[in-house]
């Protein structure tokens, strides 16, 4: 691989990770992030 | 269904983050992608997929995402009637046919794909996958989906697809079946992080394969990354009777290069040529591949996106939950596709197994690549079930619309829907697997529906978005509840720059796919799914063709007399 291909990759794949760590941590430390009441345990409930 | 009934939702932020992005991560992420990266080489494409990204990824999610949760508080969760109630003109709701139509028939053959994936992972398991041979891969692959006659697929040894279709179509039911949050949810806060690890877990593996053999010293994985990210090319080219040159073989690695420098060298009509990243950005073929593989990737224009937001709550983030899915599928694509696929195939089989289409170098190349690596039946199991996840993640969404549609349309409970569904796709997928020979229904339905069709979706849902909706009113939806807001330059983007540059794209692709003309040499040849419809005619293509038309039938006919999108008499959806 040349010094052109590492530069692409790193930068191609180093954003792409970048980008992708900082919304999971994002997600996992903005407020108001709550389980609904309704967890696995109840049926769902569109059965009529 | 009003508002105020209790309807499904999802359990939390983070599962509808992990669906979407199950939706997304497929086979598209570790098969495609790669392959047109390699092609085009690394640098130009993945300038242009990151540009496609900005302007059609990002601007197209966003606005999914939105109309989904808008109409959700409108009382809807189809397509049909999301896009009816939030534009505020009902007969818009046929726009919305699409985004059930194009799920469910992809649903059709997606299932048998899926079904490839699991059989392969469970053949490596029980060492049934040892190949000496392209010939001897290529063989078993044709025998295990029933390629050589129409009716071969329906085979129920560990050989053959037809056990284990069976199987995934009863788990994908039984998984939607169980519900929104109860199935999908919870079954992809399991398999997404799963598919990760395993993955990674490959990713080592390939990564440290090193020379595996000596006496062709080219073929490693430097060489093999090489191939996927450089951004110039090197080529040799062949001068023509008519003085013009045409690329004889693509060249990677030092020795290669010093036979192709030799083989120039001595002889006037052979040069070789290094193609740049400026050349490459000027071949249009490479900003359609690229726009391409983002929007087929991202699932926009499925007409998923904005069924699984339409179960979100009023002040739920849409903004940071689309752009974490979308994260994710693109981590899942360029940080792990684009490292394992192509250097692993390049390693062995150098850059003619590398090449080729999607299925070819997935369930071909690859599966000899398996077959000569240490420990490579443990790897190839790893790596097809890791494909199977991704699969099943996906199908699930495609289910999805499909249930929310009957729901509404028929007025009928989930457990009604998911039996009418599943008989509909299971005479749409027996048809698909029948007409196997080929694989001719498959690609039919693919071609015109899985591209066709999601281009003519995606489309309309931007302009809708844009010119119907309105940015200005679009984005304060979107951004009602958001932890940061879409930045204020995507409501130009989205009004003006994402649908010139989707029907620029639509134009391109369409002038060559669908009228044969070729956007670089003007030479033009109808393709095959055109022959097989007007000028050769092939009944398969034909009555797949019928398949569509009759499903487009159904859901309209459903969509006009259903009394649950009468919005004028209903609920009055004015917005």
């Amino acid at each position: 691989m040349t010094l052109g291909g590492w530069i692409i990759m790193i930068i191609s794949v180093g954003s792409v990770s970048t980008l992708f760590g900082w919304c999971v941590y994002k997600v996992l430390t903005t407020p108001n992030e709550e389980e609904k009441m309704h967890g696995f345990e109840i049926e769902t409930p569109d059965s009529k | 269904m009003s508002s105020s009934t209790l309807k499904e939702s999802w359990n939390s932020r983070v599962g509808i983050i992990l669906a979407v992005s199950g939706s997304a991560v497929g086979l598209g992420n570790f098969l495609r992608f790669p392959g047109l990266a390699a092609k085009h080489g690394g640098g130009g494409f993945m300038l242009a997929y990151f540009i496609s990204f900005l302007i059609i990824g990002l601007s197209i999610c966003w606005a999914e995402w939105a109309m989904g949760r808008a109409g959700g508080q409108k009382g809807f969760n189809s397509s049909p009637g999301i896009i009816g109630a939030i534009t505020g003109r009902p007969r818009f709701k046929y726009f919305g046919v699409l985004g059930v139509l194009i799920p469910v028939m992809i649903y059709m053959y997606y299932v048998y794909i899926e079904a490839w994936c699991l059989g392969y992972s469970v053949n490596f398991l029980a060492g049934n996958m040892e190949f000496k041979s392209g010939d001897e891969a290529g063989a078993f692959f044709g025998n295990f989906v029933g390629i050589g006659d129409n009716g071969d697929a329906f085979g129920f040894g560990i050989g053959q697809v037809g056990f284990f279709l069976i199987a995934v179509f009863i788990l994908n039911f039984f998984l939607i079946y169980r519900g929104l949050s109860r199935g999908i949810e919870l079954f992809c806060k399991y398999a997404m992080p799963a598919l990760i690890v395993l993955a990674l877990v490959v990713l080592v593996r390939v990564l440290t394969l090193g020379t595996p053999n000596p006496e062709t010293p080219d073929l490693n994985v430097s060489n093999g990354l090489g191939y996927m990210w450089n951004p110039a090319k090197v080529v040799l080219e062949e001068q023509t009777a008519s003085g013009s040159w045409s690329k004889l073989k693509e060249i990677v690695g030092d020795v290669s290069l010093s036979q192709a420098q030799a083989e120039a060298a001595a002889s006037d009509s052979l040069r070789v040529r290094e193609i740049s990243l400026a050349e490459q950005l000027t071949n249009p073929t490479l900003w359609l591949d690229a726009a391409g593989q983002i929007f087929f990737s991202l699932s926009i224009g499925f007409g998923v996106i904005i069924n699984y937001s339409s179960y979100l709550k009023r002040k739920d983030d849409v903004v940071l939950s689309g752009l974490a899915a979308t994260s994710a599928n693109e981590f899942c694509e360029v940080g792990l596709g684009g490292l394992i696929t192509v250097p692993a195939a390049f390693t062995f089989l150098g850059i003619a197994g590398a090449t080729g289409s999607t299925l070819g170098l997935g369930f071909n190349a690859l599966p000899m690549v398996f077959s000569s690596m240490p420990a490579g039946q443990l790897f190839g199991f790893l790596f097809f079930f890791l494909l199977f996840l991704a699969a099943v993640t996906s199908s699930l969404s495609m289910l999805q619309p499909g249930i929310a549609f009957l729901e509404e349309a028929m007025e009928i409970d989930r457990k009604r829907s998911v039996t009418v569904l599943g008989l509909i796709t299971a005479i749409g997928s027996g048809f698909v697997v029948f007409f196997s020979k080929d694989l001719k229904a498959l690609d039919t339905i693919d071609f015109w529906v899985g591209t066709f069709l999601i281009f003519i979706l995606a489309t309309i849902q931007i302009i809708l978005f844009g010119w119907f909706i309105g940015v200005k009113r679009g984005l304060k939806m979107a951004n009602q509840g958001a932890a940061f807001p879409v930045p204020p330059v995507y409501g130009f983007i989205m009004k003006y720059v994402t649908p010139l540059f989707l029907l620029v794209i639509f134009a391109m692709w369409t002038t060559q796919s669908v009228f044969g003309y070729n956007i670089i040499t003007g030479e033009h040849d109808y393709p095959s799914y055109v022959k097989d419809l007007f000028i050769e005619p092939n009944n398969v293509a034909r009555f797949s063709v019928a398949l569509i038309i009759i499903v487009i039938a159904f859901l309209t006919i459903l969509t006009a007399i259903a009394s649950k999108f009468k919005y004028e008499t209903k609920e009055g959806q004015k917005p």
